[in-house]
């Protein structure tokens, strides 16, 4: 972790970033923001935690706790509301057995997230299933895919 | 040799969802396979393109020989091999396959400014875009042009703020001219985060040259020499062609230290979004850049005098940028005249919904929605009709068929109650509910907020609030009263343009549809059928089968019945998701 940590520090130096790239970049190396590595930037910076944290609950694209191993996210865009976008993410929680107010199934295999729209309005409704991007999708290939995925795991 | 067979396959993001990588590599494995003759092979090109627009028929294949172009829609990997022997070998163009008269009339009413290339040319590739005239406006405005001789070219032009204001772009360029400062800075907005618009998406995708030679024009202009593109978090591929468009513009010696040879410094990176709505806004994105949280900080000065970092920043939507070059190479009067009296050129418009025809279009503003759902749109999906236009997305409003004959434009879409916006249009038909409608957006505007001012942040939640006890038969006399009260009193007491415009989708929908919220309220009714509070499901039993289809498929086991006799729903374990009243094919499932 360390090694990581270091390689991300150094590129911030190098690149004059800032606390939002550093986040940028742990989220990318570890899938989430683990704690430690908020506290280990925060002594070697000299920037207060808070900061840290006030950031990464600020955008949508920080998570703070570990994400699943298969992430679906679903498109909540006006078209694709239009088009029935709220029906699939309800049965996909149905589903998979995701807690109520969480994101994540309880074995960890999924993640379900909504999106506020990727700009693929043409082809609504669409879903990202581990960042393939499927466009007019229907509950029956939708349940489809996520058997495949079920099977797979 | 010279490449006389052209193929171009749709590469941006929904053709791509439709399957164009696999179309282009087949095409490509086809032209070098072992059975096509090497000097037939050297003829034939086959080429990505940008976003052609029209992504209900994806993925779209032009052939074009001998420059006879002939294009087909739905093109999947397994037509390849007809497509390549029947027309590209042997001359013979594969008829059914072809686009029909639906592909005709949604280009008819379009003039393409922005998009002339996207669609056309290679985005990837700077010689494709030098081929179409591209980086010409850059040199010449750089090397021959004073910063004044622009700025009054594209105040003549009358071309304003794309991203939704429509504040006049060269005033706001003579602006960041007047003020001396050592250091100023040139954005280019790409935070497109209105839910149904993807315009400013297909043109970073497909032609990312001419926003940077957009932002070249204007850093010469107002004489900046630092430049950001900031784009959102969910455009990963606009954000890979822009590197590498930069990446191929330092090559060229296009940015960087002495551009074109004419000793301007022009340094130009991208900063990547990570997810919130309001960094649309001019001040939030700036914070944002600085790495703080992205939140509004109040005008009290116009960002050409301070803005990034306190310093003098001129900030332009993407779509802004890509009229610049076009604007420089064929004059100001020519795009003026485009437009209206009051604004030149034309509106990039994203038109999804329930109309037949969605995908991305180019109007010269003046033109009316009538034309653009009708004659371009092709009319409404599925024999169904039309309710509301939802345009400018969740700062927006819904027009009714009775104004559809309002033309497309700042003023006269603010008239009719909405905002011409970023040009996101949703087409609603008889099946949407209005009610739903402004709660969708008043979610989306209510957890977008970025909680600095009061009005934005109490007063969204409590509008929601309301709305949502009026969608789950809770509504009460007065409801609508209190709707409109606060909605006036976030619009005038917000600090920014989220908390500003937030309320528009509700009072809209109430000046329009006044009487789908009372239905509602008083008979505990949904006319859409649509909020699932005030709807049943049930069975007709003289139609129903027994086929069981809707048995299967029921997530909740709420429906039962013996084979090929008629089944029944158990209202109290149905959880109306739905799914049975789309699976069943004799209609025998009702929902009121």
């Amino acid at each position: 972790m360390e090694e990581i940590l270091q390689k991300i520090l150094g590129e911030y130096r190098e690149n004059e970033g800032n606390i939002i790239s550093i986040l940028q970049d742990i989220e990318k190396a570890f899938g989430f923001i683990p704690e430690e590595t908020v506290t280990w930037f925060s002594k070697k910076l000299d920037i207060p935690a808070s900061r840290f944290f006030g950031t990464a609950t600020f955008y949508s694209q920080f998570h703070l706790k570990p994400r699943g191993k298969n992430i679906i996210t679903v498109c909540r865009g006006t078209a694709c509301h239009v088009k029935g976008s709220e029906k699939l993410l309800n049965r996909l929680f149905l589903e998979l057995d995701i807690p109520p107010d969480e994101e994540t199934s309880t074995d960890s295999k999924f993640t379900i997230e909504k999106v506020n729209c990727i700009g693929a309005c043409g082809i609504a409704p669409v879903t990202i299933l581990n960042k393939e991007v499927l466009g007019k999708m229907t509950l029956d290939n939708l349940m489809k895919e996520v058997k495949k995925i079920k099977a797979r795991e | 040799m010279d490449k006389d067979i052209l193929i171009k396959v749709c590469t941006g993001t929904g053709g791509v969802a439709s399957g164009s990588k696999e179309v282009l590599e087949t095409f490509k494995g086809t032209i070098s396979s072992a059975g096509i003759a090497a000097s037939f092979s050297e003829r034939c090109s086959a080429q990505r393109v940008g976003c052609r627009g029209f992504c209900a028929q994806d993925v779209l294949v032009d052939v074009i020989i001998n420059g006879e172009k002939t294009t087909y829609k739905h093109v999947k990997p397994d037509m390849v091999g007809k497509i390549f022997t029947e027309h590209i070998l042997n001359g013979t163009p594969v008829a059914e396959w072809i686009v029909d008269k639906d592909y005709h009339t949604f280009h008819q009413k379009q003039t393409k400014v922005v998009l002339s290339h996207c669609g056309e040319i290679d985005p990837e590739d700077i010689h494709a875009y030098r081929a179409v005239d591209g980086y010409k406006a850059a040199k010449m405005a750089l090397t021959s042009m004073s910063s004044q001789e622009i700025v009054n070219i594209v105040k003549n032009s009358n071309l304003r703020g794309r991203g939704g204001a429509g504040f006049p772009t060269g005033l706001k360029w003579e602006l960041g001219l007047r003020i001396a400062s050592d250091i100023k800075y040139v954005i280019c907005n790409g935070d497109e985060g209105d839910p149904g618009a993807f315009m400013d998406r297909s043109v970073m995708e497909g032609d990312p040259h001419a926003v940077i030679e957009g932002m070249i024009i204007c850093a010469k202009a107002t004489e900046s020499h630092h430049g950001y593109i900031y784009v959102r978090a969910e455009y990963p591929l606009a954000v890979k062609r822009l590197q590498m468009a930069i990446e191929q513009c330092y090559e060229a010696g296009f940015l960087g230290k002495n551009t074109f040879g004419s000793g301007f410094d022009f340094d130009l990176k991208i900063f990547q979004g990570a997810g919130a709505f309001v960094c649309g806004e001019a001040t939030a994105l700036m914070r944002s850049i600085e790495g703080k949280r992205g939140m509004p900080t109040p005008k009290l000065w116009r960002s050409a005098e301070k803005g990034l970092w306190d310093r003098p920043t001129v900030l332009n939507n993407v779509e802004t940028f890509a009229n610049i070059p076009r604007i420089i190479l064929r004059g100001a009067d020519w795009f003026m005249r485009l437009g209206t009296e009051r604004s030149g050129g034309t509106k990039v418009i994203s038109l999804s919904g329930k109309v037949k025809n969605t995908g991305l279009i180019e109007v010269p503003l003046g033109v009316t929605l009538r034309e653009i759902v009708y004659e371009i749109g092709g009319g409404i999906e599925g024999g169904k009709s039309f309710k509301a236009l939802q345009t400018g997305g969740p700062s927006g409003g819904c027009i009714p068929e009775e104004l559809l004959d309002t033309e497309v434009d700042y003023e006269s879409l603010a008239l009719a109650g909405s905002i011409m916006g970023s040009g996101g249009m949703v087409v609603l038909d008889e099946t949407s509910c209005m009610v739903n409608t402004a709660k969708f957006f008043l979610e989306f505007t209510q957890s977008e907020s970025c909680g600095k001012c009061t009005p934005c942040r109490i007063g969204t939640k409590r509008m929601l609030e309301i709305l949502e006890r009026i969608t789950t038969g809770r509504g009460k006399e007065g409801d609508l009263e209190l709707l409109e009260e606060l909605g006036h009193y976030i619009r005038a007491t917000s600090l920014c343009g989220l908390g500003m415009t937030a309320p528009n989708p509700v009072l809209s929908t109430l000046r329009y549809f006044r009487d789908e919220y009372e239905q509602h309220i008083r008979n505990k009714k949904c006319p859409a059928a649509v909020c699932r509070d005030l709807i049943t499901y049930s069975i007709l039993e003289a139609v129903c089968t027994g086929c069981g289809a809707c048995k299967r498929v029921c997530p909740a086991d709420a429906i039962r019945g013996v084979r090929k006799k008629p089944h029944r729903i158990n209202t109290e374990l149905c959880v109306k998701c739905g799914t049975c009243f789309d699976a069943c094919k004799f209609k025998a499932i009702t929902k009121v």
